[in-house]
Parts: structure tokens; C-alpha cells; sequence
């Protein structure tokens, strides 16, 4: 059986009823979760969106990159520096800017990165995003350490951002939007281009295709999702600081794909959400004795994403995929 | 004889790596309807020929011209959309991917939008007419339409050297550069790739680097002898064959 492989791109109909009740259940979340959860499940949700942009990258294309919360942080530092201190700046304005300014930043960034290869790609992916972060981590008037606080939710104008739940089923329909948008872009001229690219990109150029702006397009894009992401997540925790584009960040998104899967979106949805879940799992564990288990949540983190690329190196959409079959493998032209 | 138009046209190309010359001086020309035909012991310098012209190596000296277009120092890809397909020696094919969307994908090059342009993000590769309709061209020429949802990766070595030519024609190139199309086939498959390549031959200006003596006095109309990277001789076959300088080079000692 050659299944294994095959990248998962089609998706297989147990994954496709995952999300279907995983909707489902989110979508009920308010209404039966306390605040505190609702927030938390909210932040799970941009950090979904987070990854999946990151799985446009990696997953898709192959380029693995250490550095891409770099992008995150952008927007959401250009939503705090666009706010005034005493009233709210319009969602349409500021979206817009957020964005643009992440994909300003991939561009550029990405039109040195993109040149190369593997290992060092992820080395000056890693290099571009530490030195943004020391430029708002030196600078005071850019925040420094401490970061920005954020006075007010951007102003929708048809709709109270404020409102806790508004801004839940906010980011849950740009969530959703994200995936549909990106599955699209899979199966597009240029999401196949971009596949090519990660199987064989020497051949891709001998049959005519231009990888470096591919590649750049894709960095772009993928940039500018990361800052959507960024700027729903300085809306919502109103402060930014450093950290939103630190080193810690770029790794977790990484997590998410290996725990969720690579190069369908929905991986990227799952890990995120799993990522989140183990994460507070760990950090709760019990002492014992004098060992204070929940401290060291990395450690658990580490051990249990080891096993799980030994046992599932293609996690979790993988492992559903083979216990649960589906149409899963893509053969031929035919897909679903 | 027949009139001939040049498609590709090289002069004085030569390759150095550090100071070993893989490819020292040498001109050749293709022309449409034709088969130009490249032998010489390995090592000769065919390989590095056949990637200077399609762009995979810059020459340290030399002109190529590709249909009356200076393409020298150009990018591979660019080389591509301007009518020149390869082939490699050693399979280079998507072997992740169905032998279908191997030669899909190959046909999308020539339809591809522009990365950036937004609309090319939503539309669907499958719903590339024209596209379809080269890849399904090129998998009937080469006889694997039947294996078409075939992993490429799991597909036999001749299956696997029939995607890698179905792949460069469904970009439709008006000049091929095929690196040993035959290495490792059987011999009926052999056969339908020399089948193959006489139906292709009228359309297109064709050079073939192979070992296969008999498939070469088959096919070819002219014939390059290269050894050391040097062109020793460059004639029709027959005069080739005769000639006694190549027989001590190279021939003499396969016959």
C-alpha cells in the first residue's frame, strides 16, 4: 500500500464530521461556557487561524518557518499604534492597515528569505523575526518589554465588538471564512503550483514555473493571514508586548501542524485547538512531592508530541484517517 | 534536401568546472522535423550539454539561440515558456502525486495566472480546459492513459520514463531535449518509446542523447560524436559510422 505516501489533501469523511460537530459545539460554546472559557476558546480560535496560515507555508509548500509570528505581531502592534487613547478606531480602517502592514512585511522579508532552502530557510526566517522583535523589545516608543495597551475593540459600526460574544462569533466567522478560503487556494492553479513546489521544485522550473514568485506569493499571503490572526488577538486581549512575535510563538504554530497534520487546513485547526487543550492540561498537573509537575508543562508538551510523531507522524487528521479510512488518499483527478 | 529551419541554434558553448572544460566549444543546431542524435562515452559532457541549453547550467562562454531568440544566461523557467522541453536522464517526476496530476501540472505551466493576482486563488486546476486537454494528449501519446490514477512514485521504471516524456510534452515544446529516453527500458517498451518519438519527430526539433546504437541509426538524422566534451564528429549517421577517427573513439569499441 502506498498510501502513506500520499499528503492527506483530500479530506477524509471522518475529519470532514469532525469539523462539522466541532463547528457545532463552538458555535454553542457561549451559551453554555463560563466567560473565562469563552475567552480561552476564543484565543484557541485565533491561534486556528494562526496555524493555518503557517500551513500554507509548511504544509503546503514546504517551507518550514521558524519565524512566522513575526507577522502575528505586526498587525496587532499596528492595530495599537492606530488607536487613539480615547475612543475606537473603525474595524474597516484598521483591518485593512493590520493586514497590510503583515503582508508589507512578508513581502519584503520574503523577497530575501525565499531564495532559500531548507535548513537555511529556516535559519533566516528565525533571524528576520528575532530582529523585529528586539526593534519593538529595545525601542520605548515602540512599546518596549512592556508592550501597548489597546483602550478600545475596534468599532464594527453594525456590530458591538465589545460584547464578548459578539467578538466570539466574530472571530469564529473569520475562522471559518480562513479554511474555506484556503481549501480553496489548494485546489487553485496556484495551490497546485505551490504543491509542486514541495514535491519537486527543480522540475517545477524546468516545465515553466516561476518558484520564486510562487514562493513569495505564498510568504505573502501567508503572512498576511498570520496578521489577521494578530490583530483579532490584540482586539480581543487589548495589550500587545514582544512576545506576540517571539521565538515561543513561531514554535507553538509549528506544534499545531505536527499535532493537527500539514497541508489541509483542518490539521492546522485541530492542532491548534489540541496544542491549547494539552497545553492547560500540563500546566494544571498535580505536584508531587516537591516536583511541580504543571511548571514543567514543556517538558510533558515535548515527551508527548516525540511519541506522537513516532506513532502518528502525520497526527492527528493522519491517525483519524487510518483508523476511520475515508477518502483520504487522492487518486488521480478525482477528489471530493 | 529538404528545407530546414533552425529551432536551435548553439555556438561555441563551453562549460568549465574549475579547470575541467565538460563542455568545451561546441556548436550544434536542431532543426524542425528532425532528429539530431548526441553520442560518447560517459562522462563525454552529453549531460552538461543538454542542461546548458534548457537553462539548468550557465555557460562560461557561448550563444545559445532558441526560434531567433538570444536565450543565453536565461532561467530554466523562462527557457521553458519560450517552447523548450526536457527530459532527465534520471527520473525527475512528482512522485508524490498521480500520474495524472504529474502531467496536469506540467500542462498548467502554460495557462499558470500570475501568483499574485488574486483570481488565480480562486479558480480550479482541474477546470483548466485546455490544460486538461494537452495532459490527456500527452498521456494518450505515451500509452498511459490506463494508469493514470497511478501513484507516479509506485509506478514501473518504464512507466515512470514514459511519465517523464508525457510530462514535457504536455507543455508543448517545439524543441525537445531528451537525455536518454530509453535507459532501462525493456525491449517492447523501447519499441513504442521509438514509436513514440517518429510520431513526434515531424512537429518537432528533436535531440536525443542515448547509448542505444541501434535506436539511434533508427531515428536519428544527424548524428553529434562528443568525447571529453569535445565534438569529435557531427555528420548523417551513415557518414558517422564510416568515418575512422570515431570508430577508434568510440564506436570500435561497442561493435
Amino acid at each position: 500500500m502506498s498510501a502513506p505516501q500520499i499528503h492527506i489533501e483530500t479530506l477524509p469523511r471522518s475529519i470532514v464530521l469532525l469539523l462539522v460537530l466541532g463547528f457545532v459545539a463552538l458555535a454553542a460554546f457561549p451559551f453554555v461556557g463560563s466567560d473565562f472559557y469563552t475567552a480561552m476558546v476564543n484565543r484557541m480560535m485565533i491561534l486556528a487561524i494562526f496555524a493555518m496560515s503557517l500551513d500554507l507555508l509548511q504544509g503546503v509548500t514546504g517551507l518550514v518557518s521558524l519565524g512566522h509570528a513575526a507577522y502575528f505581531g505586526i498587525a496587532g502592534y499596528a492595530l495599537a499604534f492606530i488607536t487613539p487613547q480615547d475612543q475606537p478606531i473603525s474595524l474597516y480602517t484598521s483591518l485593512p492597515i493590520a493586514v497590510g502592514a503583515s503582508a508589507l512585511a512578508a513581502l519584503v522579508i520574503g523577497f530575501l528569505v525565499v531564495r532559500t532552502h531548507g535548513i537555511y530557510f529556516i535559519m533566516v526566517t528565525m533571524a528576520f523575526a528575532q530582529m523585529v522583535f528586539y526593534l519593538f523589545f529595545d525601542n520605548r516608543a515602540l512599546g518596549g518589554s512592556d508592550g501597548l495597551y489597546i483602550n478600545f475593540r475596534p468599532d464594527a459600526l453594525l456590530f458591538d465588538l465589545e460584547n464578548k460574544r459578539v467578538f466570539y462569533f466574530f472571530t469564529l466567522a473569520c475562522l471559518l471564512l480562513c479554511f474555506f478560503f484556503l481549501r480553496r487556494v489548494l485546489w487553485s492553479p496556484f495551490g497546485r503550483a505551490l504543491a509542486g513546489i514541495r514535491v519537486n521544485e527543480h522540475r517545477m522550473r524546468a516545465l515553466g514555473f516561476g518558484t520564486f514568485s510562487h514562493k513569495l506569493a505564498a510568504f505573502t499571503l501567508a503572512g498576511a493571514l498570520a496578521g489577521l490572526a494578530g490583530y483579532l488577538w490584540a482586539a480581543q486581549t487589548g495589550f500587545v508586548n514582544p512576545e506576540l512575535m517571539g521565538f515561543h510563538l513561531s514554535a507553538h504554530a509549528i506544534m499545531m501542524l505536527i499535532l493537527g497534520g500539514m497541508g489541509n487546513f483542518a490539521g492546522a485547526i485541530i492542532g491548534a485547538f489540541a496544542f491549547e487543550y494539552l497545553l492547560h492540561l500540563f500546566k494544571d498537573l498535580p505536584d508531587i512531592g516537591a516536583f511541580r509537575m504543571g511548571k514543567h508543562w514543556q517538558l510533558w508538551m515535548g515527551l508527548f508530541i516525540v511519541a506522537l510523531i513516532i506513532l502518528a507522524p502525520k497526527g492527528i487528521v493522519g491517525l483519524l484517517n487510518r483508523w476511520f479510512g475515508g477518502s483520504g488518499t487522492r487518486q488521480g483527478g478525482e477528489h471530493g | 534536401m529538404a528545407e530546414r529551419r533552425t529551432a536551435l541554434q548553439a555556438q561555441g558553448l563551453t562549460k568549465r568546472f574549475g579547470g575541467l572544460a565538460a563542455v568545451n566549444d561546441v556548436s550544434l543546431a536542431l532543426w524542425h522535423g528532425q532528429i539530431h542524435a548526441v553520442i560518447g562515452p560517459n562522462g563525454a559532457g552529453k549531460s552538461t550539454l543538454t542542461n546548458l541549453l534548457s537553462g539548468d547550467l550557465p555557460p562560461t562562454a557561448g550563444r545559445i539561440e532558441l526560434a531567433g531568440q538570444d536565450i543565453t544566461g536565461w532561467t530554466p523557467e523562462k527557457i521553458s515558456r519560450q517552447g523548450l522541453g526536457r527530459s532527465y536522464q534520471k527520473t525527475n517526476i512528482f512522485r508524490s502525486f498521480s500520474v495524472w496530476d504529474n502531467v496536469r501540472l506540467a500542462a498548467q505551466s502554460r495557462e499558470q495566472p500570475a501568483p499574485f493576482n488574486p483570481l488565480a486563488w480562486f479558480g480550479h486546476a482541474e477546470h483548466m480546459a485546455a490544460a486538461r486537454e494537452r495532459a490527456e494528449r500527452a498521456l494518450e501519446l505515451t500509452g498511459l492513459s490506463a494508469r493514470r490514477n497511478a501513484l507516479a512514485g509506485a509506478a514501473s521504471h518504464g512507466e515512470q520514463r514514459q511519465l517523464e516524456i508525457a510530462m514535457t510534452l504536455a507543455t508543448g515544446p517545439s524543441v525537445l531535449l531528451l537525455d536518454e529516453p530509453l535507459a532501462g527500458m525493456g525491449t517492447a517498451e523501447a519499441e513504442r518509446m521509438i514509436d513514440l518519438l517518429l510520431r513526434l519527430k515531424p512537429d518537432h526539433a528533436m535531440m536525443l542523447v542515448e547509448h542505444d546504437m541501434d535506436a539511434i541509426f533508427a531515428l536519428a538524422d544527424h548524428l553529434t560524436v562528443m568525447v571529453n566534451g569535445v565534438v569529435i564528429a557531427s555528420d548523417a549517421p551513415a557518414m558517422v559510422r564510416a568515418d575512422a577517427g570515431v570508430q577508434a573513439a568510440y564506436l570500435g569499441e561497442a561493435h
